[in-house]
């Protein structure tokens, strides 16, 4: 990648930024070069920059009211949503902000899916990805355990209780979790202390997923590496800073049509009950954003399998680089894979169906159905693919694409005529 | 090749849909054919029907509070923007028409006041055991946010109080059990608790069954959400400021585009383009060609 490097303008800035280079850096993030070809689904990774700060900014304004005490905390909130200027804003924008934020990271994910982002050399933005998206599941799941609702409690309680199926220790590991013998009010303050905790990780490691992406620059829709020069790049700033802003704000208004529209839409009305220990809700179901992982937890028959299989149903997305050995990136170019993408996309929303439904008849056999899928498609589909499909040919370069729109062709015959004085059939 | 701007879209909303199907699917489950009624308050533009809260608010002072509280709702709310909008005089009789205990005073002593407008809705049982052991071991919900806090909210809440019937015969109930094609399990504890003419409205409205379940209803959506008015003239100017910053942002990020696309690069990748094929054409060294 092309880029020029930064001559401090002035003797101030040459002292400043050879003791502290900050100068350098955002010359580089201003001329960071980004392939031209990129298109919007690329333009996610800003939206969740975006989705990032703006949790921790409504999570702080919503830790100066919540009190995180079992007899206090439901009331906190609705002193939050009643008696706090634009408190109920603040709440509803932190709440489905949450939702928004998966909504973003799954398209984001699923991009690198589509065009191979995750391969060489980029295994290691894959991996602090996916840390970073197991980070956000667990900062999830506790924030939604705060309000102290009839979910919170028993989404609380069904997860701690998972530890529980690790063999000799695992009742050990659930009472040290939860701080006593049941969910209570020290398991509360320590998931409050987390979740205030976790999205500063998560920021920290959103810089290296960054930095990670700066060394070898993006992928891009076609693929292949980008050309070192100038044609086939364009600076981050003006150009990427104004197609992020513009596809930010149609995300925006979609996240602020629920906000003010439908804030309760994406949460579960047990929750505006007050946790009781006593009554157990007709159905436990996590957010929406954790059902399909919910799914391959019970679609196992033993508890401990249910375990085993939702976590290697994330870890196994870690070694992906390594399981799928195709040297193709881009799903445009891989006919066969790009079949299969459409069939893992559908199989991970059916999951997810499944997870709001009782694991019962028809709804528990689809779920053992779609999880074997989903383990088949990663160890069996993805090496079998990288050995034995047929790539299409694939362009020289990122600019290669563009002699196939025929306005181009016709520039190119007008320009040649000009060379060859008119005979322009002659020429093709 | 290239995943153009519409085909963006195209995917964007298969992947919507494929994402909010399960999500109806699984609401309408739970649906059953809620009574059908026209909220004031739904859709973009939705406002509390100013009369229908203030007789919302009697019918649950005369008929539901006996048993059930609203903890969350002060009496000074009564008074504020976006609710019934009595005056601070009728909120202050409100709030004076209730015993509060008070203290404790200089001598230690807990005393009853009278009270006031930021006095929270007095409670009618001290606490959930007393209301369960006065009502046959059925705890009365708080209705604080009862609307947000059962799948249908109003149209849920509204039907069931239409819902009383006479049960079918292979159901039979026991003492104190009520049959409603409402609640799930079809068997309540709280009988049918309106009937015709049960209050007599302040502002002569006729007090069917149907107005008192539609206006105790629309007090409970209120008592939910206080700020509901706000959130939906809000969340209108937000959207339409949004939409007109997107347009700006939208001709300005062409006009930005418009500087790469038709300069040199474009021109100088159909010129390298060309020399290529000439090259292969003429089979000589480009650079004479040039």
């Amino acid at each position: 990648m092309s880029e020029e490097k930064y001559i401090p303008g002035s003797k101030l800035a040459k002292w400043f930024d050879s003791r502290l280079p900050l100068l350098t850096l955002s010359h580089h993030l201003k001329e960071y070069p980004t392939p031209k070809n990129l298109n919007y689904w690329w333009t996610f990774g800003g939206i969740l920059t975006f989705c990032l700060i703006t949790q921790i900014v409504t999570g702080l304004v919503l830790a100066m009211h919540y009190v995180a005490h079992v007899d206090h905390a439901f009331e906190s909130i609705e002193h939050i949503m009643r008696n706090v200027n634009y408190g109920w804003l603040i709440r509803y924008v932190h709440a489905n902000g949450a939702s928004m934020f998966f909504l973003a990271v799954y398209i984001h994910i699923f991009r690198a899916l589509f065009y191979g982002s995750y391969k060489a050399p980029r295994e290691v933005i894959w991996i602090i990805g996916l840390i970073i998206y197991i980070l956000m599941m667990a900062t999830a799941f506790m924030g939604y355990v705060l309000p102290w609702g009839q979910m919170s409690f028993w989404g609380a309680t069904v997860i701690t209780n998972l530890f529980s199926a690790i063999p000799f220790i695992g009742e050990s590991v659930t009472t040290w979790l939860w701080g006593g013998y049941s969910v209570d009010n020290p398991t509360l303050n320590r998931f409050y202390s987390l979740h205030y905790l976790l999205p500063f990780l998560i920021f920290g490691l959103v810089i290296l997923h960054i930095w990670a992406l700066h060394i070898p620059g993006n992928n891009n829709p076609i693929g292949i590496d980008v050309k070192k020069n100038k044609n086939e790049t364009m600076p981050f700033h003006p150009y990427m800073v104004m197609k992020d802003l513009l596809a930010l704000l149609m995300f925006v208004i979609v996240f602020l049509w629920f906000v003010f529209f439908a804030p309760n839409v994406l949460g579960h009305p047990d929750n505006y009950i007050e946790a009781n220990p006593l009554v157990t809700p007709a159905h436990i179901v996590p957010e929406w954003y954790l059902l399909p992982f919910y799914a391959i937890l019970r679609a196992i028959p033993s508890k401990l399998g249910g375990v085993i299989f939702m976590f290697a149903a994330i870890f196994i997305l870690m070694l992906l680089p390594w399981l799928d050995s195709s040297k193709v990136r881009s799903c445009t170019f891989r006919p066969i894979y790009k079949k299969f993408f459409w069939v893992l996309l559908f199989v991970v929303i059916l999951l997810g169906y499944l997870g709001a439904k009782p694991p019962e008849g028809v709804y528990l056999i689809l779920s053992r159905l779609a999880t074997a899928y989903y383990f088949i498609h990663f160890l069996i589909l993805l090496p079998l693919l990288g050995r034995y499909e047929k790539t299409d040919p694939l362009p020289r370069s990122i600019s290669d694409p563009v002699l196939d729109k025929p306005s181009v062709i016709d520039k190119l015959k007008k320009a040649a005529a000009t060379y060859e004085g008119g005979n322009v059939g002659s020429f093709k | 090749m290239l995943v153009h701007s519409n085909n963006f879209i195209k995917i964007f909303s298969l992947i919507a849909c494929l994402i909010l199907v399960p999500f109806s699917v699984s609401s309408e489950e739970k649906k059953f054919d809620f009574i059908e009624t026209n909220w004031s308050f739904s859709g973009l533009f939705g406002t509390f029907d100013r009369s229908s809260l203030q007789r919302g608010y009697q019918v649950y002072q005369e008929v539901c509070s006996g048993c059930h509280s609203i903890k969350h709702l002060s009496y000074r709310n009564l008074q504020e923007k976006g609710g019934q909008e009595f005056t601070e005089s009728e909120a202050k009789a409100i709030a004076a028409q209730f015993d509060v205990t008070d203290g404790p005073n200089s001598d230690g002593e807990m005393f009853e006041r009278s009270g006031k407008l930021s006095d929270k809705f007095v409670m009618p049982y001290p606490n959930v055991q007393a209301s369960m052991a006065a009502n046959g071991g059925a705890y009365p919900p708080d209705m604080s946010v009862l609307a947000k806090a059962r799948a249908g909210g109003a149209d849920y809440l509204y039907s069931l109080l239409l819902g009383y019937e006479d049960p079918p015969e292979s159901i039979k109930l026991d003492e104190g059990v009520y049959y409603n094609k409402f609640m799930s399990g079809n068997k309540i504890k709280m009988s049918a608790p309106l009937d015709d003419d049960l209050v007599t409205y302040a502002d002569g409205t006729n007090a069917t069954t149907e107005q008192m379940a539609k206006d105790v209803t629309t007090f409970l959506v209120w008592a939910a959400e206080p700020h509901l008015e706000s959130q939906h003239k809000m969340g209108f100017r937000t959207i339409i400021y949004l939409l007109i910053l997107l347009s700006l942002v939208y001709f300005s990020k062409q006009k930005v585009w418009s500087r790469f696309n038709s300069t040199t690069a474009d021109k100088k990748e159909v010129f390298d383009k060309l020399e290529e094929i000439v090259t292969e054409y003429e089979g000589e060294d480009p650079k004479s060609f040039k």
